[in-house]
């Protein structure tokens, strides 16, 4: 905390404070504004004598209407839902069975096969989307959840694997060696104790694989063509963006609705979420 | 309840050899103590024992039963481990009841004994907090009581009161007492406090860089130490050593020191004659040093200097210097000393302990 005369606190501590939260919520300030702008504001010239960009005077629901009526929106919405709830869910279990034996099974390349898992990660979407689209099209894929269900884990197993060793290794060890000397065997252990403390730290790597893969673009944009298997974020683009028009109320509507159920993921979940990052166990 | 033998036993980390060669024989209902500093090896020791890590070569049995390749959970041990290791999303009645349950027994009977434990231990009211509402000692208490529901065969304890503060842990030390008196279960305990395994152990194992240095009754390594380690180890202050050269003249021999001369009590007059003309380890507990008197002949007594006085109430230690040699002195609280002053010391001559140079084994 900043000691001192007022002044002190204005200046290094409230006004950059302030300053940093325009910055970070004027694009979703923007976002909401264009939603419930009518037409006629949006595209009124900026040299109109009653231009108003940042405060709308008659608010309105055409937008939001036009994309529930217009456009497959609640498919969207439906789709994008299922494919990173079912790869969360994947590569939560992966990550978590992963993590558990990088840290705490003592096997010979544990520490090498880590690495090589981390490296995988590093390997990005734009190169791996590529060969990617060749399985897709080999397992006859293409145009099905389940594309995207199977190509997400890719990227977010290494990093459920990740986050989870780090938070195994806070766990004292002797928590386990005592359910063992208790009577349970290693996988009870695992079950009963290891796996029930370890939950703030579950519970962040599945809101962030969620988050990831309900943001995801490209391979969504690559594996999905029909407007009705597409996700919010490409179906949103693709189908709101016509040639060079661009349907600015609808897109920012889809975008604000697009980005409610991750904001409610993280607020809900958010004490859990920041002793995850933090790892502290308290005994 | 139930004896345990270590065999031979060896532990090798890669390129480490933690445990080279420790042999015990722990009879049933016996407390015994494993004391040493850290690293010495006690501690992988227990956990050999425990099955928490694997024999390199050697064998451990809990009563007839080889245990070697047997997994923890099938030993029937209880391990008390130094940061109590409770379980931090359960309570303290489930904590105390994993192990009971894991093990199938009937639900009755594991509030039946959980309650039992409880009430020994004093910690009946906690029963449904969870282990972080609770302090230190209570957590302590909740960590003994899931080894005692299990009433298993051996107890086994990793250095439990080191997170301890001074005064709970002279008082938890009482009650662990107390509570092997009354359950009588074989245990091993892990400490590097001298004074926690004199106090607890029916015998004493003193270890070092994974050896056994000496086993015994507490009084008999404090008595009659089989090195100069143990003497060292063991005792609080510490002994005081000093290189003496025996000197023999007749049928009387003295300890010659460049700050006193001692007569060799005559019971080592013989022991001692090969080490004619030639140099000892000479130690000299501080409470078997005190203040001379006029009477006490000079082959007892030593001229020192005082460097620091420390007034404990019951006594003072005295950190006096004699020749080349820095001695503690445990004299009576009512001396007045100030440091530079000249004091007289006599010592126990019965009491002296001599050791070889070479081997620094005693010599008796």
């Amino acid at each position: 905390m900043i000691e001192g005369a007022a002044w002190r606190r204005w200046v290094f501590f409230r006004i950059p404070l302030a300053g940093f939260l325009i910055f970070l919520l004027f694009p979703f300030y923007w976002m909401i504004i264009t939603t419930f702008r009518p037409d006629s504001e949006l595209y009124r010239p900026w040299r109109a004598a009653n231009y108003a960009p940042f405060w709308t005077w008659e608010p309105t629901l055409t937008h939001v209407k036009y994309l529930f009526n217009e456009t497959v929106f609640t498919t969207w919405l439906w789709n994008t839902m299922f494919i990173a709830s079912a790869s969360t869910i994947i590569s939560l279990i992966c990550g978590v069975f992963a993590g558990y034996a990088l840290s705490r099974l003592n096997f010979r390349f544990a520490g090498s096969l880590g690495s090589a898992i981390f490296i995988t990660y590093l390997v990005p979407q734009t190169l791996l989307f590529i060969p990617l689209s060749e399985i897709i099209r080999a397992y006859k894929l293409g145009d099905t959840p389940w594309s995207l269900i199977l190509t997400y884990p890719t990227f977010l197993i290494p990093f459920c694997t990740w986050l989870m060793m780090g938070y195994f290794k806070a766990i004292p060890k002797e928590l386990e060696e005592c359910a063992r000397i208790d009577g349970a065997s290693r996988w009870k252990a695992m079950i009963y104790i290891v796996l029930p403390v370890a939950v703030p730290g579950i519970l962040s790597a599945g809101i962030f694989a969620f988050t990831l893969s309900w943001n995801e673009f490209i391979y969504a944009l690559v594996f999905l063509s029909s407007p009705e298997q597409k996700t919010v974020p490409v179906g949103v683009v693709s189908e709101l963006i016509r040639g060079d028009v661009f349907f600015w109320g609808p897109l920012m509507a889809g975008a604000l609705l697009g980005s409610i159920p991750v904001a409610i993921a993280y607020s809900f979940f958010v004490e859990h979420y920041v002793s995850g990052l933090t790892g502290s166990v308290k005994g | 309840m139930s004896s345990v033998s270590i065999r031979d036993v060896h532990k090798h980390y890669d390129d480490f050899h933690a445990v080279k060669g420790v042999s015990l024989e722990i009879n049933d209902h016996e407390f015994v103590v494993l004391v040493g500093p850290s690293g010495c090896g006690k501690t992988t020791t227990l956990r050999m024992v425990a099955g928490l890590e694997s024999i390199t070569t050697g064998e451990i049995a809990i009563g007839d039963l080889v245990v070697n390749d047997l997994p923890p959970m099938d030993r029937d041990i209880a391990m008390v481990f130094q940061n109590y290791a409770l379980y931090p999303h359960m309570s303290v009645f489930d904590n105390m009841a994993f192990g009971l349950r894991m093990r199938k027994f009937p639900a009755a009977e594991v509030d039946r004994r959980v309650k039992d434990a409880a009430g020994i231990l004093g910690i009946h009211d906690h029963l449904h907090r969870k282990p972080r509402q609770l302090s230190g000692g209570q957590r302590q208490r909740v960590a003994l009581g899931r080894a005692i529901v299990r009433n298993p065969q051996v107890f086994l304890f990793d250095e439990p009161l080191s997170n301890l503060d001074a005064k709970l842990r002279v008082q938890m030390r009482v009650e662990l007492k107390k509570l092997h008196a009354r359950l009588e279960t074989t245990s091993i305990y892990v400490t590097h406090d001298q004074v926690e395994a004199m106090t607890l152990g029916d015998r004493v194992v003193v270890m070092r860089d994974g050896l056994i240095q000496q086993v015994g009754e507490p009084f008999s390594l404090y008595s009659q130490p089989a090195n100069k380690y143990v003497a060292g180890f063991i005792g609080s202050p510490a002994m005081n050593f000093a290189k003496a050269q025996i000197i023999y003249s007749d049928d009387r021999a003295i300890a010659r020191h460049e700050g006193f001369n001692i007569d060799v009590p005559k019971a080592l007059v013989s022991v001692l004659r090969p080490y004619n003309n030639q140099s000892v380890w000479l130690g000299i507990r501080p409470e078997d040093l005190r203040t001379a008197q006029p009477d006490d002949p000079e082959g007892v007594c030593l001229i020192t200097s005082v460097e620091v006085a420390e007034q404990l109430g019951s006594e003072i230690l005295l950190d006096v210097r004699c020749g080349d040699a820095a001695l503690v002195a445990s004299v009576e609280p009512t001396l007045r000393v100030r440091p530079g002053d000249q004091v007289k010391l006599a010592l126990d001559s019965e009491k002296l302990h001599f050791f070889d140079v070479a081997t620094e084994k005693s010599i008796t």
